[in-house]
């Protein structure tokens, strides 16, 4: 843990830019290159129509990637944020149906979202329990609370005002695609140029020289998991408005897509080093790949070992770039 | 992690301390005993408690060497797709490659085995913290069993091989053997063997263990291996026990393994913890899932329940061991 606090400290500014500018124009490379590779096996695949369904039906995942993505920086991990926004999900839909404002019902969500996830990162602040043990422990009790008390029953005729993910800006841009870039963006702009953006990257980094400079560790803690719960309920409602129905059961696995496009993209699992705009474009790249491997006639029950294959890769192509550089 | 100041490795294994927090859940178990037994007759009969000691043995199994790891400090959290990934193979390799089921129990094991040492060879090696490389071995295991499943199960198996999920051996359950033999031998390896001590010595202060000339990477190697190892086995007795094969199998162990050792007394931080604990801890989230399910709660309820057990359970070791400290 130190060795590798040292060397990120020694890193100057301008190099570690360069490495995380590698990163996100590898990803681009990535994203572009593979739509092209499978486009010439089956021309199909760029089809206008599906490649924005593969942007509309996945965006939620950046969006709650852009969370994930802060949380890792600050030396944590969550994986309880999949069933949370199961839960979401079903918490608005219920409210749409029984006749509340649909902005009432959206409200709740992030709400719901944030109080959640701050109630945790109190936890895991203040009472200095590990994340890993914590975010379990919610996962179960999402998980379980949500089944027990719904019964995995599906919440239909959810009236047409909610569905949020049918708007279109400008009469174009749709708006899941709209939220998860400007929600790249802001966080992006908001984790760089802002004292308590780089806060985040400073506890990270190096915990107790953040301290020193008098930057409250338990504070911005809970600041980023406050943070993470208002992209998970965004994230929850473009997955709850994208279909018509809304299963009031926990996505199987969504936590470890969303910790696999952080990871891929480019955050480091030690903390301290990463960006979101990353960790959008591996959001995309891994949607792209689930959908390209239908069009290459791969099984898609592969995807998960894809998804696997590319933490390991990325993380131990992490590691040991560090520790070239700290050899260097 | 690393601000933990030095002078609490010494105090830290004080025996009194450990003797009286499994006492402490020695006695909670008892009263819980006592308490359902009373609200449910059912419930206290030898039947009902051996069936339990069946059901509990597969997440037993993997929560012995889920022990040591967390006493090392580090954590493990692909065992349930290690299960997973076995079962299939144990299923596949018998129905697809034609392997005769000795033989398919031997290469289920093996991948279990290989599984571990993988999640071991990245962390000893490469440095990638437990956490990280088991939450992508948690994808990538329970992606390849569903990879190479297509979600398809295997039923069928020959009627000798039920033995083990579902007969009887000296009036007890068969794997139950096979847990009270692992419980045994791995008690006396953690507490009497230099292996064993050496685990406590990494999870008190790993840098210190390596200066004083013990074989961490070694150790902590064998101890990932031994994890998917059992997890193999467990999947073994899993599918004997409920006769099929699918690719969710496993789904969720984690939980209920971590949940086991963390309520056994065994700090998630590293350092401090024992097999008898870890068994309390088993004996508990088994009879609180049978009493809720008993009293008529449905078992989705119940995992609410063991989450936040595993929460509180944490909480509460913890606070007492800052009180101890004095800090």
């Amino acid at each position: 843990m130190t060795a590798v606090t040292l060397v990120s400290a020694e890193v100057s500014p301008r190099r570690r830019l360069k490495v995380l500018a590698s990163q996100e124009a590898l990803l681009a490379i990535a994203v572009i290159g593979l739509a092209i590779a499978v486009g010439l096996y089956n021309p199909r695949f760029l089809a206008a129509r599906n490649l924005s369904d593969v942007l509309l039906g996945n965006a939620y995942i950046a969006v709650a990637a852009v969370g994930m993505s802060i949380v890792i920086v600050s030396g944590n991990i969550d994986i309880s944020v999949g069933a949370l926004i199961g839960v979401l999900a079903t918490i608005s839909g219920t409210l749409a149906v029984n006749g509340a404002p649909i902005v009432v019902a959206w409200l709740a969500a992030l709400v719901a979202g944030v109080v959640v996830m701050a109630l945790q990162g109190v936890i895991i602040a203040y009472l200095r329990i590990p994340a890993i043990v914590v975010t379990l422990g919610m996962l179960s009790i999402l998980k379980g609370g949500l089944i027990s008390l719904t019964g995995g029953k599906w919440i239909t005729d959810l009236p047409d005002s909610f569905h949020l993910a049918d708007i279109e800006l400008f009469g174009m841009l749709p708006f899941p695609v709209f939220l998860m870039i400007a929600v790249t963006i802001l966080a992006a702009l908001w984790m760089r140029y802002s004292a308590s953006g780089r806060a985040i990257y400073a506890v990270g980094g190096n915990a107790e020289a953040a301290r020193l400079c008098g930057i409250s560790q338990p504070r911005t803690i809970v600041m980023v998991f406050a943070l993470h719960g208002l992209f998970a309920g965004a994230a929850a409602l473009l997955y709850a408005t994208q279909l018509r129905v809304i299963q009031s059961t926990v996505p199987p696995n969504l936590e470890l897509t969303i910790i696999t496009a952080s990871v891929v993209g480019g955050v480091s699992i030690l903390g301290g080093v990463g960006t979101v705009v990353g960790s959008t474009l591996a959001a995309v790249l891994i949607a792209e790949i689930a959908s390209a491997l239908v069009f290459i006639d791969v099984s898609p029950y592969w995807i998960r070992a894809v998804q696997g294959v590319l933490i390991l890769v990325t993380v131990i192509a992490d590691i040991l770039r560090r520790r070239r550089m700290a050899g260097a | 992690m690393s601000e933990i100041p030095l002078p609490q490795a010494a105090k830290r294994v004080m025996p009194w301390w450990l003797l009286r927090h499994e006492t402490m859940l020695a006695v909670i178990l008892l009263i819980a005993l006592i308490g359902l037994g009373s609200m449910n007759s059912r419930f206290l009969t030898l039947d009902n408690l051996l069936n339990q000691g069946r059901l509990t043995t597969e997440v037993g199994l993997i929560a012995l060497p889920m022990t040591f790891i967390i006493i090392t400090g580090g954590i493990d959290l692909s065992v349930g797709s290690i299960v997973g990934l076995c079962a299939i193979l144990l299923g596949y390799s018998w129905k697809v490659f034609g392997f005769p089921l000795p033989l398919a129990i031997g290469f289920s094991l093996f991948i279990g085995g290989v599984a571990g040492f993988l999640n071991g060879i990245v962390i000893t090696r490469v440095k990638v913290p437990p956490l990280i490389m088991t939450i992508a071995t948690l994808a990538l295991y329970r992606g390849l069993a569903e990879g190479i499943s297509q979600a398809r199960s295997v039923r069928g198996y020959p009627e000798w091989f039920y033995f083990i999920g579902q007969d009887n051996l000296f009036g007890v359950p068969a794997q139950l053997w096979l847990l009270l033999i692992a419980i045994v031998v791995t008690a006396i390896v953690l507490d009497r063997t230099t292996f064993g001590r050496t685990l406590y010595a990494i999870g008190n202060n790993e840098t210190a263990a390596r200066f004083s000339g013990l074989p961490v990477d070694r150790v902590k190697l064998i101890i990932y291996t031994l994890s998917g190892l059992m997890a193999g086995l467990s999947a073994c007795v899993l599918v004997s026990r409920v006769t099929t094969t699918r690719s969710d199998m496993g789904i969720g162990y984690e939980l209920d393994v971590i949940a086991a050792v963390v309520l056994g007394g065994t700090s998630i931080f590293g350092g401090i913890g024992t097999i008898w604990g870890t068994v309390v801890g088993l004996a508990m989230i088994q009879l609180l899932k049978n009493g809720l399910a008993l009293t008529g709660v449905k078992g989705d309820a119940t995992i609410v329940v063991i989450g936040t057990v595993l929460i509180l359970s944490t909480l509460v070791a913890s606070s007492l061991q800052r009180r101890r400290e004095g800090v």
